[in-house]
């Protein structure tokens, strides 16, 4: 049996700072991504990111994943397993993967479980009908493959996805007919809705898409006001012409991994679904079992690789690596406190606050 | 309303415009953040220490208008595009408005471009007059568009018509 110190599941932001973090210390990780390329999202993020600059902020998400990978790839202490995926985790600690058309098998003293999120959909009629994507498969078209998805976009969500990606769609030359939003006030940044509302892109909060229509393809969508109930006025419906319908309704973290491994789970509305319950070290009730970034709650990317200094760091110094563990640790639960500090962290630290309600726990 | 429609409200707008005076006396930055939210890389970039009030990065940057030059270099790195250099100082009747913008392709020097407001309403035409590229790592361009005076707290974004020649 192949044996590792530490395996890393997800190589997106909060996998790959986990694995350098704790490969750094002189840890033996294993990275495995199940798609061809580290990166997870931040391959198709082309905007700038906040936070500040240990947060990478002001660079650009694609430029974050390239500086990551250039750390991973020079550490010796490292191997990267793309195209693999996870599948299963066993009593006895074993970890089983399919890679390269083969079975594999590894036993890890600690796993860190940065696995993601996938994307909500919404019901409506027709919502089957070809031309209706999720965000993330938009990017995937646009920022990594270089094809737009259609000529005309009403986009649904004004969190900072749908945002986000209404701007890149824009940038791509595709015409954002609408963004609309079941909840009466913005859910992203403003700074992103002011940018895009001055190019001349109206939000419509307190709006629900109907139904979509069209014979072989979407060919427009029906849109209308919600009342204080978030029910649909009479008589305030909207007929929009566009190709595309692209959602960006929410995301809900990755969990099988957690659920298989025996992991304690909660539903905490606030981080998307079901997660594991994990003390401030990110250590889940399983001992060595570590989960961080959007599998742990959804939040921003730049939280999510503070998560992963934390994980790595901490398992680091559960397998008896590092010198100023203690120090380092501090400083990256300082960064992660600091991230969530302001209004725009509240619901992150309610849903903390859900999480923890039994008492902290503490590494032993 | 601003968290409704993304568009600031004048109330907003006021409270960061500098006064006449400053206007008149040369650039300077009109940083239009009205959101707590966890972002400091305006106040990392300004060398010049003009930009308060950021030991938290959830608040809201505040300028010194005396300290601040306008050079710009917050409103290439607000990962937001918040930032705008208003220089009053061009001429008698025109005023520059630097916004950062990252479209392509960049306007041309001397090209016409549409202007418009906070809420994309088209203001009318505007000549460019530098194009001030945000190198390659940083990749957002600073557009200088001469505007009437009385437009220089209007005017926020260009749309680019070409008139391109088929066959």
């Amino acid at each position: 049996m192949r044996e590792t110190e530490v395996l890393v599941v997800g190589g997106g932001p909060a996998g790959m700072v986990a694995a350098i973090e704790a490969a750094e210390r002189g840890a033996k990780v294993v990275l495995t991504e199940r798609d061809d390329r580290l990166g997870g999202q931040l391959i198709k993020q082309t905007h700038k990111f906040f936070g500040s600059q240990k947060q990478y902020a002001g660079s650009r998400g694609i430029d974050i994943s390239k500086l990551l990978e250039e750390k991973l790839s020079n550490n010796p202490n490292i191997e990267i397993l793309t195209e693999t995926t996870v599948l299963g985790i066993y009593e006895d600690g074993v970890v089983t993967m399919e890679g390269a058309n083969k079975h594999l098998k590894l036993k890890p003293k600690r796993t860190i479980l940065a696995t993601g999120a996938s994307e909500k959909f919404l019901p409506f009629a027709n919502n089957d009908l070809p031309g209706i994507y999720g965000a993330g498969a938009v990017q995937t078209l646009m920022n990594v493959y270089g094809v737009t998805p259609g000529q005309r976009v009403l986009m649904v969500g004004a969190g900072n996805i749908g945002l986000i990606v209404s701007y890149q769609l824009m940038q791509s030359g595709v015409e954002v007919a609408a963004i609309i939003d079941a909840a009466p006030k913005i859910g992203g940044y403003l700074v992103h809705a002011s940018k895009i509302r001055r190019a001349g892109v109206p939000i419509f909060t307190s709006h629900t898409i109907l139904n979509a229509y069209g014979q072989e393809f979407v060919e427009g969508a029906i849109v209308a006001s919600l009342d204080d109930k978030w029910q649909p006025i009479l008589g305030t419906e909207k007929d929009l012409a566009v190709d595309v319908i692209c959602l960006a309704v929410g995301l809900s973290p990755l969990t099988e991994l957690c659920w298989q491994a025996g992991c304690e789970m909660k539903y905490i509305p606030e981080f998307g679904g079901y997660v594991p319950r994990k003390n401030e070290f990110l250590e889940t009730t399983v001992p060595g079992v570590y989960v961080c970034g959007d599998a742990g709650g959804v939040e921003e990317a730049s939280a999510a690789m503070v998560e992963g200094r934390v994980a790595g760091i901490s398992v680091a110094a559960s397998l008896g690596f590092g010198l100023n563990i203690v120090q380092d640790l501090e400083a990256a639960l300082k960064d992660l406190d600091q991230l969530r500090s302001g209004p725009a962290g509240e619901k992150i630290l309610k849903g903390l606050e859900k999480l923890f309600a039994r008492g902290k726990q503490h590494v032993s | 309303m601003l968290a409704k429609t993304g568009i600031p409200t004048v109330e907003q707008v006021c409270q960061v415009s500098p006064s006449q005076e400053r206007l008149a006396a040369g650039p300077v930055a009109v940083i239009e953040c009205f959101q707590e939210i966890p972002c400091n890389p305006c106040w990392e970039a300004c060398a010049k220490g003009a930009i308060l009030g950021m030991d938290d990065m959830n608040n809201i940057p505040q300028l010194d208008l005396d300290k601040c030059n306008g050079c710009g270099t917050c409103a290439l790195k607000c990962p937001g595009l918040a930032i705008f250099i208003i220089d009053s100082s061009y001429s008698s009747t025109e005023a520059v408005v630097r916004l950062p913008y990252e479209f392509y392709p960049l306007p041309e020097v001397d090209e016409e471009v549409i202007g418009l407001n906070r809420a994309g309403e088209k203001l009318g035409k505007f000549k460019v007059i530098k194009v001030q590229k945000g190198g390659k790592q940083n990749k957002t361009a600073l557009i200088w568009i001469a505007v009437p005076h009385e437009l220089a707290m209007e005017l926020r974004n260009i749309r680019i018509e070409r008139v391109v020649n088929v066959g």
